[in-house]
């Protein structure tokens, strides 16, 4: 399009905006706004097309410190607030930011809802596992027995996966990523804002206030090399050092294992293919957790499917189409009317 | 075609020993089992009375299960039509006829029926088994009560089987053919009251197109009661009401939930732009949502929520991207809401709250009506949180004040509540047919975008960059921008925390905090300044005010008018605005010795005006899911009068 090509050239400065930004020092979120900063003006999008939607927590307070339009909304509510921006204007880019307390915990219904529809937005998660606003107490995603404020003894609630949430739902797209992995965050984020449809991001945010080192399996540079595993489309999973480790499927007990990649024919091991319609297999990879497996970053699934916003829009169209636009004086006048 | 004596509906001029009546009105009520079919043949009759002009009220009234067991007292379905030839304003008080179809409905209509009032009974009906349902006694059929009987005039019709011979032959099975009845049962109302039965007829062919025995069936029931009407001797009168001297113009029958969907789409074009409706399943607000579905050719998009929080939250987003948004829900519903209302209050965006008020609290009443939402609109919100009220005062009043609601929200910048109920929003009434463009218009100003350059509008106001865009920035009548997301130039960021006025940035400081409390109060009563002036109905000063608003406002002012016709002084003063009052209120209120308000709650509105105005206001409170009756309204105005 013409207008794309008199879009001034923008950088990552184009959308700060000048609140000064309110995180503890060392929080993972700052991470995930400069990456969310460098991708966004390589998107061939106009800045006013933007639209981040939050709820609340800390990672609610993202869109102030973008120069885009935001709207900072109420707890766990952010994809209804985002559903009724892109039905209502589905040529904006919508983005969801949200937290594991916000998103899994008081918003869960909203969040299963936005994922069935596919409406096509954006949603990143930034998991750190614990209400860290409210100052420390156990989230949805705390591993069992974790103590916390509101859990002196350990808490006793079985933790949700937000992966195994979003196949649950149907997710069309669904990836994972760690804050300070910069390179690979840019990639996730850069994937996720060119998927159309609904794409969930679990970002791996370490608190560093009251959650400190939850993720320092992921996030160590020598730890992780055994403790996570990159995800590629049409590759074997592998990792550890030299990648001499892979995961195979165990076809007796349908269960992953892991095997030293010397020992075992290539074609034995497990290929990623993001792109299958069948989330069996994505199921599995997302229910491999530390410290039994390797834990799966990347896009674990990226599939098409028609868009809620789109199709919502679609039969406006076609009742146009089909019967012509509303005259509402003729709705008044029709049925049985009489004159006095 | 039909087997019977063909009547066309026309009146049977050549039988001159009937006696034909006229009347100024009549009530009527259909009653039977919820499978009976009764809200379908009320409505038809409405439909044919409104096309041959009478001036009407409807009162349908039916189970909150949608199929409680057959035949008992909790499945019996009602509907009431009042039609007249002069200006009415409620369903009526008591009824003229009653048109009974089992014993349970019997039971629970029968004292309605005014003494010597004609009494039409599907007899077949009243064997053993439905009379126990129903719960009489053992051994004891109401239809053998001489004592019972002789109050009323009764006809004891066997309908279903006379349905079964009307419909001989078409190859229906007896169920099939029994389910006729209620068209028998109009037919024989129709010839009663003298009605044309085309309309209904066309409805038929059209209803059940899609089943030619079907159409023949319901026309042959049809027209087989109004000929039993005709050819037995038990009628030996008939009623004709003449057409009712309504304002000249164009009218069609609505409801008021009809009316409030059309309305919120009048209001949209008026105003060039395209509502977003998002709701919940909810009785009795879903025909809202059924019917703004059905309009998606009028650019209407419809969203069904997950629950209301989602439904109100959604509504908060379309309103942001520009459109003109709106939810609708009943009470229950709207206690959820409130947390997004909150966040519409705070973050200033326009938006309408449709509250069809029902049975309380809790699941409470879910068909019944009620008008005991007021304080929850009003006050139902954390902390300091006001939100304009307005309240539609009969089905066709919906249209109008659904457009008002559009009104102030976008002229002022927030959520506004309309309020309805149960009974205006089911009950219809003629609606004279408005031109679009006599409507009025909704002027809507959003800030034009601007060219920036890049690192432009950061605040950073150095080398000639224009100044960053104030979201909160206000006007005169302290209402702030309404900048869409698109708008090149007026990037900005709102959302629940306090912020500063102008910026709109997040402030939590005391001062401030201050202002932007007292700075949301001022600005929704400006609104003041663009509601009309409240009218009164009666001397303009006197012994007794009667204050009403919403669904109860037929039934007052009837009440009013003759207590007027019977010299008392009285006056009527109806509110359509309830926050903020109109400006004139009090100085009204202080013309009068005494003020009474009628309400179906506790005494809401009286809690607002007494503390509003420091009058000793006092209540006529009726809570048991029924609208008031005119009579009862009376009563309570002679006490008040009497009492010294
Ligand atoms: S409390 Fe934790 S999550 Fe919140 S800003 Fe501080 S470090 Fe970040």
């Amino acid at each position: 399009m013409t207008q794309q090509k008199q879009l001034p050239v923008l950088t990552p400065r184009d959308f700060e905006s000048d609140q000064p930004v309110r995180w503890c020092p060392r929080c993972g979120d700052y991470s995930i706004l400069a990456q969310v900063k460098k991708v966004l003006p390589t998107l061939g999008i106009p800045r006013e097309k933007f639209v981040f939607v939050s709820g609340i927590g800390c990672s609610s307070r993202f869109p102030y410190y973008l120069n885009t339009y935001g709207f900072h909304g109420i707890h766990g509510r952010a994809p209804a607030l985002a559903t009724g921006i892109k039905v209502a204007n589905p040529d904006l880019q919508v983005w969801v930011i949200t937290g594991d307390g916000d998103a899994l915990s008081i918003g869960g219904n909203h969040l299963l809802h936005v994922l069935r529809r596919n409406l096509d937005v954006k949603v990143i998660l930034f998991n750190n596992q614990i209400y860290g606003l409210t100052k420390g107490q156990y989230s949805p995603t705390s591993p069992f027995g974790k103590k916390t404020y509101s859990t002196p003894m350990g808490s006793v609630d079985n933790p949700v996966s937000p992966l195994v949430f979003a196949l649950g739902c149907e997710a069309t797209f669904i990836a994972r990523s760690v804050d300070i992995d910069i390179q690979h965050l840019t990639y996730v984020i850069e994937r996720a804002a060119k998927h159309r449809g609904t794409a969930f991001v679990e970002v791996y945010q370490d608190c560093n206030v009251f959650n400190s080192g939850a993720f320092e399996y992921a996030q160590d540079r020598v730890k992780k090399i055994d403790n996570v595993v990159y995800l590629e489309h049409g590759k074997p999973l592998l990792f550890g050092k030299d990648k001499k480790k892979g995961i195979r499927l165990d076809r007796t007990t349908m269960k992953p294992e892991i095997v030293d990649v010397s020992k075992v024919a290539p074609d034995d091991l497990l290929f990623h293919d993001e792109k299958a319609e069948e989330p069996t297999l994505a199921f599995l990879l997302a229910r491999m957790r530390y410290p039994e497996f390797p834990e799966p970053l990347g896009v674990l699934r990226a599939i098409e499917k028609p868009t809620y916003d789109e199709m919502v829009n679609a039969q406006i169209t076609e009742a146009i189409e089909k019967f012509g636009p509303g005259d509402l004086e003729k709705l008044f006048n029709s049925g049985d009317t009489w004159t006095v | 075609m039909s087997s019977t004596i063909a009547v066309d509906g026309q009146s049977p001029g050549a039988d001159s020993s009937r006696l034909t009546e006229p009347l100024e009105s009549a009530v009527i009520r259909f009653c039977g089992d919820s499978g009976d079919g009764m809200q379908v043949v009320g409505g038809q009759m409405t439909n044919a009375s409104a096309a041959f002009g009478n001036d009407i009220s409807t009162f349908p009234d039916f189970p909150a299960e949608i199929r409680a067991p057959a035949g008992t007292l909790a499945g019996v379905s009602a509907f009431q039509l009042h039609f007249s030839s002069h200006d009415i304003y409620t369903p009526g008080d008591e009824l003229d006829a009653l048109v009974v179809m089992n014993p349970a409905a019997l039971k629970t209509n029968l004292n309605d029926l005014k003494q010597g009032g004609i009494l039409i009974v599907n007899e077949d009906e009243f064997d053993s088994s439905n009379l126990n349902k129903a719960g009489y006694a053992p051994g004891y059929n109401p239809l053998r009560d001489e004592a019972l009987l002789s109050r009323y005039d009764v006809h004891l019709v066997p309908m279903t089987r006379l349905t079964r011979d009307a419909v001989e032959g078409l190859g229906l099975s007896p169920k099939e053919a029994a389910r006729c009845k209620n068209f028998f049962a109009l037919g024989l109302a129709y010839y009663l009251y003298d009605r044309d039965m085309s309309t209904t007829k066309e409805w038929i062919r059209q209803r059940y197109k899609k089943n030619v025995a079907y159409v023949e069936a319901n026309i042959r029931a049809l027209e087989g009661g109004y000929n039993y009407g005709y050819s037995t001797e038990k009628f030996l009168k008939r009623f004709q009401i003449p057409r009712a001297q309504l304002a000249p113009g164009k009218y069609r029958k609505i409801t008021g939930n009809e009316a409030t969907a059309w309305g919120l789409v009048a209001a949209a074009h008026r105003a060039g732009k395209r509502l977003f409706y998002s709701g919940y399943p909810i009785t009795p607000a879903s025909d809202i949502l059924h019917q703004l579905s059905e309009m998606k050719r009028f650019g209407v998009r419809t969203f069904q929520a997950e629950d209301e929080i989602a439904a109100m939250t959604a509504t908060c987003g379309a309103a942001f991207a520009g459109e003109i948004a709106v939810t609708g829900s009943s009470g229950p519903g709207i206690v959820l809401k409130g947390e997004a209302i909150n966040l519409g209050v705070m973050t200033e965006l326009p938006m309408v709250i449709v509250d069809v008020q029902r049975g309380g609290p809790s699941t409470g009443l879910p068909t019944k009506t009620e008008q005991a939402d007021l304080l929850l609109a009003m006050f139902g919100r954390n902390s300091d949180s006001p939100v304009p009220i307005v309240a539609a005062a009969s089905p066709s009043d919906c249209f109008a004040m659904a457009q008002e609601a559009v009104r102030i929200a976008v002229q002022f910048m927030t959520p506004c509540f309309l309020l309805t109920d149960g009974y205006i929003a089911n009950g219809s009434e003629p609606w004279r047919i408005p031109r679009l463009h006599d409507l009025p218009p909704i002027v809507i100003k959003h800030p034009q975008g601007r060219t920036v350059g890049t690192n432009g509008s950061n605040g950073q106001t150095d080398n000639g960059t224009p100044p960053p865009f104030l979201p909160y920035q206000r006007d005169e009548r302290l209402v702030r921008p309404w900048a869409i997301p698109g708008t090149p130039g007026l990037e900005h960021r709102i959302g629940g925390i306090e912020k500063r006025d102008g910026t709109g940035n997040i402030d939590y400081s005391p001062a401030n905090h201050q202002h932007m409390t007292e700075t949301r109060h001022k600005k929704i009563a400006n609104i003041a300044d663009t509601i009309p002036p409240q009218e009164v109905v009666g001397p303009k000063s006197g012994e007794l005010l009667v204050i009403s608003w919403g669904g109860t406002y037929g039934a007052v002012l009837a009440a009013v008018q003759q207590c007027l016709a019977a010299g008392k002084s009285v006056a009527h003063a109806h509110l359509r605005y309830l926050n903020p009052f109109p400006k004139n209120l009090g100085d009204i209120i202080r013309n009068y010795q005494k003020v009474l308000i009628p309400e179906l709650n506790t005494g809401q509105l009286r809690l607002l005006i007494r503390s509003a105005f420091l009058v000793d206001a006092q209540g006529f409170n009726k809570v048991q899911g029924k609208p008031f009756l005119i009579r009862e309204v009376v009563a309570r105005i002679h006490q008040i009068l009497e009492a010294h």
